[in-house]
């Protein structure tokens, strides 16, 4: 696709690229830079001194199994928050889809937990959860549950995965429905005809028919789950309990910035990286964003 | 690299060139909030009024990691502060970094303020004083751990509010009761850590670290994986798995469960006072920290927590003139005294706790002089002096995670303490690799 | 995303009708819920707080709880926080499209050396979420003297190769004949962007812009990161700040009422503009 009308000129696109390239090299691809520059030191928290210790800092970070579980924690937890969130989403999508009216109603009831941060739902959250002024953990404690995310990493897991899930809704929603429309009523009728019950007609027609919505949303929401819940993990569980809910997003943050060893962070920047450039090409080779060059 | 050079060079020029429009600003990067923030809040108003040279401007930059982060991330930039409050598990981190750090008997004698070293608590400056007697930082807030006790909920266990809580084999007695007698929270603790582990090793005379708990050199390891730590650690997590110990969080989460009455007995720090006085619609009274009888050389001396006044290099000596005044006057027996009394923090002055004395204080607020005693009593040892150990604050960590596992059940005490031990020496050498 | 209501329906209206509103219902209160509690909390006084549980009916201190958060706050005002959100929501809104627009067009209009390599520069950006990198960023924000200034909270995060595909796709849509006429009316290529793509771009522009704001305004680690002074934090981040880290207790009625207030601005857009959020939303995503 190229267009075949053009202006004439360098130096007029040159000027109207300059603020984004300028933009992109001074805060992307220098900072980029410098963290694999970094990795391969440990330098002093103040920046008085670096001292170079070569893939030193790989090999203390693979050492260490509490990094290596990080990797599963990350795995376990995308996967539970994409699940949660496209499971429910999807649930209330057929569910609206079979309305003839008033779906649009419960698209605006649902669609705006997606404009609330993910920081701010972590807050909610652990309000409802906290150990001694949640509302639900106490009457959870009436059923005789003692709930202590604080203390039992299940518990903290699943309660990051939800809040994590609970604004994610809005948007695989919204998808699932424009995915569940889309598919023409002709088909759906004549299994109906055919007899064949609701579910039965769901398992082999509808969600068949919806796979590309559905692999769409897989990605998105692995990615989401990725690198924009740290706002959850920083306000429920701050990563704990022993490390249970320690992503890595939330490693590099907290080797970088709460305990200062700025050679370990830069070395997960790095390994990061490599998983985002995995994850962003397979987001384009499986889905069609259409980018071509 | 030089690209940062360049811009770090900007920015300390626009830097400079404000300091010197407000010459006489002197900033002070603290992490207390509410009531604390109030009475710091006081102290810089006093200050400020009592003479017009200078202006010290307090700013409060989020907990105490966060301040600590906030003046290390600041000195980066070129935008350091002048005083910086840095919690005592920040020492070894702040001690290595010389070239940003300017030691505060240098400050005093070039400043020419009065100061005398030997005027301050041995215990108290102990903590922030190098081997040769030098005082690198000013003790600000400093406290140390004893328990306190809800008398009410031990009457109604049908237990005698006044026995014998010296002892955890007393305490151990004391939590079958309370259980028995239907308390659903017999035992709650604030920073586990620090009093079960780092003070139950001063306190019986153990060491938590080699090298005099990190005193003596960089080249430390931990050892608080030793019998005694073990042995109290394994109580615990006996005492949690039976409900006797309810575990709330890493910091004083369980202030809250102890203060709205729901808990019998609270290890806390000796700061804690003033908001249970102020909360507590109940009988308390507070008694030193247990020991085990028959455990090391207990009962040794407890060691302090809290925080110190570090002075940051790159400014200019009319400004550490400004500082040295400011931080004699905070040494002050007066503001000494007040802060004390207001708040439950040691004083860190001779003067001062001889002061409060006079005035009655502990006379009128019985168990107030309890931390004091439980520091001073004996002379320090080499494992009760405190402790200086790199990226304390990581380690610390690494001991709440493996304490959590022992109170969940999920391990018992020797494998999380030697867990702990061993991630800790790996964070211990690189910092020493980092500063070598 | 309309739907002609076909005669066909498989679910005629019945027992099962019922069920799928109360399924519907079920499901809008439990993603309210939190919300609700939220707002009650945020009506009551602390005492009835931290003496569970606390009512689920709100109480009479809404005026009391919020008139303190916005004035007074914890370590800042909220009124101010909020002011600090808005101007970097929109700053980074306003300078992720702007920047887009013209990089997309330079792109589209022009034939011109290097084209290809600058392309592939900005479609790397998107292997580079600042979570990735945030030590250096960091540190060039603070070696340009921008810890705590809205500068230092905007620019790091306006560079978007999503949007400028974006710009770049529908560009591509519009027909040759416009560009051609502009040129054979000798207009200069400014003339051509300013006075046709603009204006045809509108649409695109609001749609995107909604999306924007809304990831501008929920911005977390970032300005966590670079803002040390109370009164420069967002109302997103000062949030998690307002909980204390000693020996003081929680604030939970202004802070509640705190995060009511972090998430009123953008769910006001999202639900007051939907036909543009949900444009800009699956627009933004292909």
């Amino acid at each position: 696709m190229e267009k075949r009308v053009t202006f004439k000129g360098w130096l007029l696109p040159m000027c109207l690229l300059m603020p984004q390239i300028i933009i992109t090299a001074v805060f992307f691809f220098y900072p980029a830079g410098q963290a694999i520059y970094q990795s391969l030191f440990i330098p002093d928290p103040f920046g008085l001194s670096m001292r170079w210790v070569g893939l030193g800092n790989f090999e203390y970070l693979l050492g260490d199994p509490y990094y290596r579980a990080s990797f599963v924690t990350t795995a376990v937890f995308s996967l539970l928050v994409t699940v949660t969130s496209m499971g429910f989403a999807l649930y209330l999508a057929v569910l609206a889809d079979r309305l003839i009216k008033g779906s649009g109603v419960y698209r605006t009831l649902l669609i705006w937990p997606y404009a609330v941060a993910p920081a701010v739902a972590g807050v909610l959250w652990l309000f409802m959860f906290n150990t001694r002024v949640g509302v639900v953990s106490w009457y959870l404690g009436l059923l005789g549950y003692d709930w202590n995310h604080v203390l039992n990493e299940a518990e903290a897991m699943g309660l990051v995965v939800v809040a994590s899930s609970w604004g994610r809704v809005s948007y695989n929603f919204l998808f699932f429905l424009a995915g569940l429309q889309a598919i023409p009523k002709s088909v759906i009728e004549a299994a109906a005809i055919d007899g064949a019950r609701f579910w039965t007609r769901f398992r082999t027609i509808v969600f068949p028919l919806l796979s590309p919505t559905t692999f769409f949303l897989l990605v998105v929401n692995i990615v989401y789950a990725f690198f924009e819940t740290f706002g959850v993990i920083h306000t429920i569980t701050s990563g704990g309990p022993q490390q249970a809910t320690t992503i890595l997003v939330y490693k590099v943050f907290s080797d970088g910035f709460v305990s200062q060893d700025l050679g370990s962070s830069a070395a997960q920047s790095v390994i990061l990286l490599v998983i985002v450039g995995a994850l962003t090409i397979v987001q384009f080779k499986f889905i069609e964003r259409r980018v071509h060059y | 690299m030089k690209i940062r050079t360049l811009l770090g060079a900007f920015a300390s020029t626009i830097a400079l060139s404000s300091n010197a429009y407000a010459a006489t600003e002197i900033q002070w990067w603290h992490a207390f909030t509410g009531r604390l923030g109030e009475l710091l809040a006081e102290q810089i108003e006093e200050f400020n009024a009592s003479q017009s040279d200078f202006v010290v401007v307090g700013s409060h930059k989020g907990n105490y990691s966060e301040t600590l982060n906030a003046g290390i991330a600041a000195f980066r930039a070129g935008e350091q502060p002048q005083i910086l409050m840095v919690f005592e598990v920040g020492t070894a981190t702040m001690m290595a970094a010389k070239g940003a750090i300017k030691p505060v008997y240098e400050v005093m004698a070039e400043g020419g303020a009065p100061f005398d070293p030997d005027a301050y608590m041995g215990a108290v400056k102990g903590y922030y004083t190098t081997t040769d007697g030098d005082m690198l930082s000013l003790p600000y807030n400093s406290s140390t751990p004893v328990l306190y006790v809800n008398r009410d909920a031990f009457t109604a266990a049908g237990l005698d509010p006044d026995m014998d809580l010296s002892t955890w084999q007393n305490v151990g007695e004391a939590l079958d009761g309370l259980k028995a007698g239907g308390e659903d929270c017999p035992l709650v603790t604030a920073w586990q850590s620090w009093v079960h582990l780092e003070n139950l090793s001063a306190w019986h005379d153990v060491p938590f670290a080699s090298k005099e708990n990190g005193f003596a050199g960089l080249d430390t390891e931990l050892m608080m994986n030793g019998p005694v730590q073990v042995a109290h650690i394994e109580a615990m997590g006996q005492w949690a798995k039976d409900g006797k110990f309810i575990y709330t969080g890493r910091r004083n989460e369980g202030g809250a469960n102890f203060r709205a009455g729901e808990c019998a007995l609270f290890t806390e720090s000796s700061a804690g006072y003033a908001g249970v006085k102020a909360e507590a619609k109940f009988d308390f009274d507070i008694r030193t920290l247990p020991y085990w009888e028959g455990a090391g050389n207990a009962p040794q001396n407890t060691i302090i927590g809290g925080s110190s006044l570090w002075v940051m290099a790159g400014h200019d000596a009319e400004e550490y003139k400004g500082v040295s005044q400011f931080l004699s006057f905070l040494s002050s027996s007066d503001v000494q005294a007040k802060w004390h009394q207001n708040t439950g923090y040691l004083p860190i002055t001779t003067e001062a706790a001889e002061q409060t004395k006079a005035e009655g204080f502990y006379d009128a607020n019985p168990g107030t002089e309890i931390a004091g005693m439980q520091m001073t009593g004996k002379a320090p040892t080499g494992n009760s002096k405190g402790l200086r150990l790199g990226s304390f604050d990581q380690i610390r960590g690494i001991i709440d995670e493996e304490l959590e596992a022992v109170w969940a059940g999920d391990k018992d005490a020797k494998t999380a303490l030697d867990s702990a031990k061993e991630r800790g020496d790996a964070l211990l050498r690189r910092f020493e690799q980092a500063n070598r | 995303m309309a739907r002609i209501p076909d005669e066909g329906m498989v679910e005629k209206r019945g027992i099962g009708h019922y069920f799928t509103h109360v399924g519907l219902i079920i499901g809008v209160l439990v993603i309210f819920f939190p919300i609700w509690l939220a707002f009650v909390a945020s009506t009551v006084t602390q005492s009835d707080i931290i003496s569970p549980p606390m009512p689920l009916w709100p109480g009479d201190q809404f005026l009391t709880n919020y008139s303190k958060a916005l004035t007074s706050g914890i370590n800042a005002p909220v009124a101010l926080m909020l002011m600090n959100s808005l101007i970097m929501a929109m700053g980074i809104a306003l300078g992720k499209i702007l920047i887009s627009l013209l990089s997309a067009f330079a792109i589209v209009y022009f034939k011109f050396p290097g084209r290809r390599l600058f392309f592939w520069l900005i479609f790397l950006t998107l292997m580079l979420p600042v979570e990735v990198r945030i030590v250096p960023t960091y540190e060039v924000v603070a070696g340009f003297g921008m810890l705590n200034s809205y500068s230092g909270l905007i620019f790091p995060l306006i560079a978007s190769a999503t949007a400028t595909f974006l710009f770049r796709q529908f560009f591509m849509t519009v027909p040759d004949e416009l560009a051609e006429a502009a040129r054979v009316d000798g207009a200069r290529p400014m003339r051509f962007f300013w006075d046709i793509l603009l204006p045809m771009s509108r649409t695109n522009i609001a749609a995107l812009f909604v999306i924007l704001f809304i990831y501008g305004w929920n911005q977390y680690l970032w300005p966590l990161l670079i803002t040390t002074d109370p009164s420069m934090n967002t109302i997103v981040m000062g949030i998690k700040q307002m909980f204390p880290s000693g020996d003081d207790y929680a604030d939970w009625p202004v802070i509640m009422a705190t995060s009511i207030l972090a998430m009123l601005p953008p769910v006001i857009v999202v639900v007051s503009m939907q036909r543009l959020f949900i444009r800009g939303l699956v627009d933004s995503e292909k």
